[in-house]
């Protein structure tokens, strides 16, 4: 009689769970010592604070673009909704940082239910377009919010987002979205993207996971916008226009869609690669587009395809079963 | 007992009538055979009980309960679960992810203990991984759980789709052309696997086949559809000397 090697079902590994917080805690703490002590300069940590923001960015429009498979053009929109909600907490009614990152996550979830009802029964470009006149929208509100200063933005917002704030976003950015990938919820979202009359007829309510990959998605974009403007000190309704949305998409792309790992990889390529480029300020747009458009036509499925990199890959290199 | 009524559907696109006054009743345990010349709409018949298409006219009643017009998911709840001519799995996903997602309709644990990983999401994971290689065994599909859907040979997709309908856990299952593009070795033993699963999950199978010898040998009873129209009803026998049916299917004697 044939045997068959029996699935192991997904069970609680403690040793395995150790070691992956052990890793943290030991990069956070020398990322940390470096900064006390002042071995990683000013400018260094500029650019691992827009690294930590744009992981966070890519990596929650990576569940909405690369799981779900909605083309969504909006995600800057929903980093001002949580930038602006955040500063009004910290800075205008003087509550802790905590609070002003609750309610930027909470307002652009919300931002993100009221945008995605209507707009996710669209498809591909529809819905890409609507999105995109979405985000816009967002912009141009809060250009013509005088409580806010208008065009001219809120300056002068006090530094919060240090090190640990940036480093605890990203790991639970990154371990809410992986664990709700690899859940049956996670499942049900995939195969929205996979194939939508299938999956509605397999029992699932195909518009409810959309609009939840959306809200979950733009919550975490709140997220980002709350660190953003705790950073740089400023917000302007300018620095969220398309333009940022696209940046993120390229991220998207790059990395892979469908892979959190690609995302992860490409946020933190870009981010380099544009902080590199800024010594040759003439010539920089020309080779950032050279250099994405090199890697579609030589890698088109993005970086990672829709794999990811993880213990299953490394496992896969030490010969253990697949 | 009465599993399904249907009664007067009426389905038109733009100017023509796909499905006109369609009405049919499903018994409990029943294997029944829709059969008919190509574009004579039994696709739409079951895009309408499906809930892809809502009807125009007419009223589906489903273990005494009126479906007519809820959305496909809501269908699939209550227990109806389908094929597609043209198969449609989820291709990039393995076999395995395949019919996990159909299982989670009823999966037993929320959202939250899915993100936090605490011991109900382990729980309601195992018991999903037990159910679906309960499916993959009967279909013998365990030993390709991981392989991407769209690698395995036809025959196995079809199974693989059938598999995915059964893991709804549905009371009516229905296949539209399971057989198509199989040869008859294939056929054979998709119906004895049909036989089986009808028996082991106490089933109602809904049927359309073009392959004549195979809904004469194993339906029960057999609706005919021509021009949207049932024409004929009855066993296989009275089917066979109908005289409607066989003009439908080679055209009119000339006199």
């Amino acid at each position: 009689m044939q045997k068959t090697q029996s699935v192991k079902p997904t069970y609680f590994k403690p040793v395995q769970f150790l070691i992956e917080v052990g890793i943290l805690v030991a990069l956070f703490t020398l990322v940390q010592y470096l900064i006390t002590t002042g071995l990683l300069n000013q400018y260094y940590q500029i650019n691992l604070a827009s690294i930590c923001i744009n992981i966070i960015l890519a990596v929650s429009l990576n569940l909405i673009n690369g799981f779900t498979g909605q083309l969504s053009l909006g995600h800057a929109g929903f980093m001002a909704v949580g930038a602006y909600a955040s500063v009004i907490m910290t800075q205008y009614m003087e509550l802790p940082f905590i609070v002003g990152i609750i309610m930027a996550c909470l307002a652009a979830a919300l931002a993100g239910f009221i945008i995605g009802v209507p707009t996710l029964r669209l498809r591909g470009d529809y819905l890409a377009i609507a999105t995109l006149g979405f985000g816009e929208i967002i912009r141009v509100v809060l250009q013509n919010i005088d409580y806010v200063g208008g065009p001219a933005g809120i300056m002068g917002i006090t530094k919060m987002a240090t090190w640990p704030w940036m480093f605890a976003s990203v790991v639970i950015t990154l371990v809410v979205i992986v664990n709700l990938i690899n859940s049956s919820y996670g499942r049900a979202i995939i195969s929205v993207r996979e194939d939508e009359i299938a999956a509605e007829l397999m029992g699932i309510n195909t518009t409810k996971y959309k609009v939840l990959a959306f809200v979950i998605g733009a919550m975490f974009a709140g997220l980002a916008g709350a660190l953003y403007a705790h950073y740089f000190y400023i917000i302007k309704p300018e620095t969220f226009n398309f333009l940022k949305s696209f940046d993120i998409l390229v991220m998207v792309v790059l990395g892979g869609l469908g892979s959190t790992t690609g995302a992860v990889i490409a946020a933190i390529f870009i981010t380099v690669l544009t902080a590199a480029l800024q010594s040759f300020p003439a010539i920089r747009m020309i080779l950032y587009a050279i250099i994405l458009i090199i890697v579609m036509i030589y890698r088109p499925q993005g970086l990672m395809g829709n794999k990811e990199l993880g213990r299953r890959a490394f496992g896969r290199l030490r010969g253990e079963n697949k | 007992m009465m599993l399904m009524n249907i009664e007067h559907l009426h389905k038109s696109f733009g100017g023509l009538s796909a499905v006109l006054d369609f009405n049919a009743h499903l018994e409990e345990r029943e294997l029944i055979g829709l059969i008919g010349p190509n574009g004579a709409g039994k696709t739409t018949v079951f895009n309408l009980i499906t809930g892809v298409y809502k009807p125009d006219e007419g009223k589906i009643h489903f273990a005494d309960q009126d479906i007519t017009g809820l959305p496909p998911y809501e269908i699939c709840r209550r227990g109806i679960a389908r094929t597609f001519q043209n198969i449609r799995l989820f291709n990039d996903l393995s076999v395995l992810d395949n019919v996990r997602i159909a299982l989670h309709k009823d999966v037993h644990y929320p959202l939250l203990s899915a993100v936090l990983r605490i011991p109900s999401f382990f729980k309601g994971e195992a018991e999903i991984e037990e159910k679906t290689d309960q499916f993959l065994k009967i279909f013998n599909l365990y030993d390709k759980r991981n392989e991407k859907a769209s690698s395995l040979p036809y025959g196995e997709q079809r199974r693989l789709e059938i598999a995915r309908a059964l893991a709804t856990n549905p009371r009516l299952l229905i296949l539209d052309e399971p057989a198509a593009g199989m040869n008859p070795n294939e056929t054979a033993e998709l119906m004895e696997l049909n036989r089986l699963i009808r028996e082991q999950f106490h089933l109602t199978i809904l049927l359309i086949e073009h392959d004549m010898s195979l809904v004469m040998g194993v339906c029960e009873r057999i609706y005919v559809l021509d021009y949207g129209q049932i024409i004929a009803e009855g066993s296989p026998e009275e089917i066979r000397n109908n005289k409607r049916v066989i003009e439908a299917y080679l055209g009119e004697e000339v006199s």
